[in-house]
């Protein structure tokens, strides 16, 4: 099945076994997001790409696309959700930007730069966790991880193998290394495992990698994650964007919840303004 | 003339990196002084904090004296702006977080490489070190943040000129900087 969604007031084409956030990337409209990754299954655990499909709350990574859905996606109080939902993952675990390795290139930090996140809002919690620094090649700092699961899937489906699980639940979550110690060194990880590469924050980083790029050079310095992510210009509601935009009024007509943002909607927030 | 804009600067638990980088606006800072008048600041050595319109708080708070501070600026200044990494999250002082005090001011003061004559400061002037460090919006209201470590001398500028014409100061996304 094929057809036409509408995204903000955008007309969006996807094709058979598209998930309304992978037909939005392909269509450069950009859905924030930190557990899903291009070429993996669904799995939508970190929330962040929730949207109002014809007034009901999805995750844009889970709901396959269908025709004629009406998604709603850059609300104020979607917007406002994502934020908090940022700001909780930074204070659950131990984000120091200043002193990470990854600061400039790390989704998490792009995600919360896109929502012009300039506070935590909550108090912060300083959990202990351990740093796992036994592997020659690759480094785990439990400080940063956010059970997005993207490393115990690559090492699953990419790598053939099962060196990382999440166990426990709730606070008491936390990244487990599959080897005798619990130690990555004892593990079947190498460094060319996709397993290494995949994480979204500093969380798992490849040593001697750290710091290669200056600032002003990282991927996040000059380009918000909404351009790099969809890998050219992101469109903007209302803007002439190759695709015919869609009837704002028929999402009044859909009803639901969000339905009065229909008429008030403002547009999309202007990533390059000022520069 | 209309009385000028008052405001007061301190840097609790911070590195006065984010001062520093506050006089980074360089010539403009002749422009300011046009329009504004420093309170209780590094820059004046005023020891108590009057009415202010702005208060600007650098670092995060890791003892008894700078939770006084704090209440004295949340007291005077009708808008209080965290400064920086430390304000916001804690930052670097906070490492200590993830240490008992005691064993902290051992390493530092007793057990420690390169220690002389070995004793953990005790005189009743110091202020009590609080068992953990706290970002400043965990004890007072806090109306603005300016995220970076520092912020540019240019956040600086954009939200100083925001609060002064009385707008919500925005950032460029250029301007956001956690590090």
């Amino acid at each position: 099945m094929s057809g036409t969604l509408c995204i903000d007031g955008i007309a969006v084409p996807f094709s058979d076994g598209q998930t309304i956030i992978e037909a939005a990337r392909s269509a450069g409209v950009y859905i924030p997001y930190l557990c899903h990754r291009p070429g993996y299954a669904p799995y939508g655990s970190c929330k962040l790409c929730t949207v109002k499909v014809n007034g009901r709350t999805n995750t844009a990574c889970t709901l396959p696309a269908a025709d004629g859905q009406t998604v709603i996606s850059n609300s104020p109080d979607l917007q406002h959700d994502r934020q908090r939902i940022t700001q909780m993952l930074f204070v659950e675990g131990n984000h120091f930007c200043p002193s990470c390795e990854k600061s400039g290139n790390c989704q998490l930090q792009a995600v919360a730069y896109h929502q012009n996140m300039l506070d935590n809002h909550y108090p912060h919690f300083y959990a202990q966790r351990e740093l796992d620094a036994s592997h020659p090649d690759i480094l785990i700092d439990h400080d940063r991880c956010i059970f997005c699961n993207l490393c115990v899937r690559a090492s699953k489906e990419k790598d053939g193998k099962e060196v990382f699980g999440i166990a426990g639940r709730g606070i008491h979550k936390r990244l487990i290394v599959n080897s005798p110690t619990g130690k990555l060194k004892d593990s079947d990880i190498s460094v060319n495992d996709e397993a290494a590469h995949v994480c979204p924050t500093g969380a798992i980083l490849v040593k001697r990698s750290a710091y290669l790029a200056p600032i002003g050079a990282r991927i996040y310095d000059h380009h918000p994650i909404s351009e790099v992510a969809c890998e050219k210009e992101v469109i903007k509601a209302g803007e002439a964007s190759g695709y015919p935009s869609c009837d704002q009024t028929k999402l009044a007509q859909n009803g639901g919840p969000d339905s009065h943002y229909a008429a008030t909607m403002p547009p999309a927030p202007d990533i390059k303004h000022d520069r | 003339m209309t009385a000028k804009i008052k405001i007061a600067t301190t840097s609790l638990a911070g590195c006065f990196g984010c001062h520093m980088s506050f006089l980074d606006i360089d010539e403009r800072l002749l422009k300011l002084a046009d329009i504004v008048e420093f309170d209780r600041s590094p820059l004046t050595d005023i020891e108590h904090c009057g009415p202010c319109d702005i208060g600007l708080i650098e670092g995060g708070v890791c003892n008894s004296e700078n939770v006084h501070v704090l209440r004295e600026f949340r007291n005077n200044c009708k808008i209080l702006v965290a400064v920086g990494a430390c304000a916001i999250n804690g930052g670097l002082p906070a490492l200590r977080n993830f240490f008992k005090l005691e064993d902290c001011l051992l390493e530092a003061y007793q057990d420690g490489i390169g220690v002389d004559n070995p004793q953990i400061p005790n005189d009743p002037e110091l202020p009590l070190l609080l068992d953990k460090v706290r970002p400043v919006h965990e004890i007072v209201k806090i109306d603005y943040f300016m995220p970076g470590c520092p912020p540019s001398a240019d956040v600086f500028w954009h939200y100083l000129n925001a609060l002064i014409e009385g707008r919500d100061p925005t950032l460029p996304y250029e301007l956001v900087h956690y590090d």
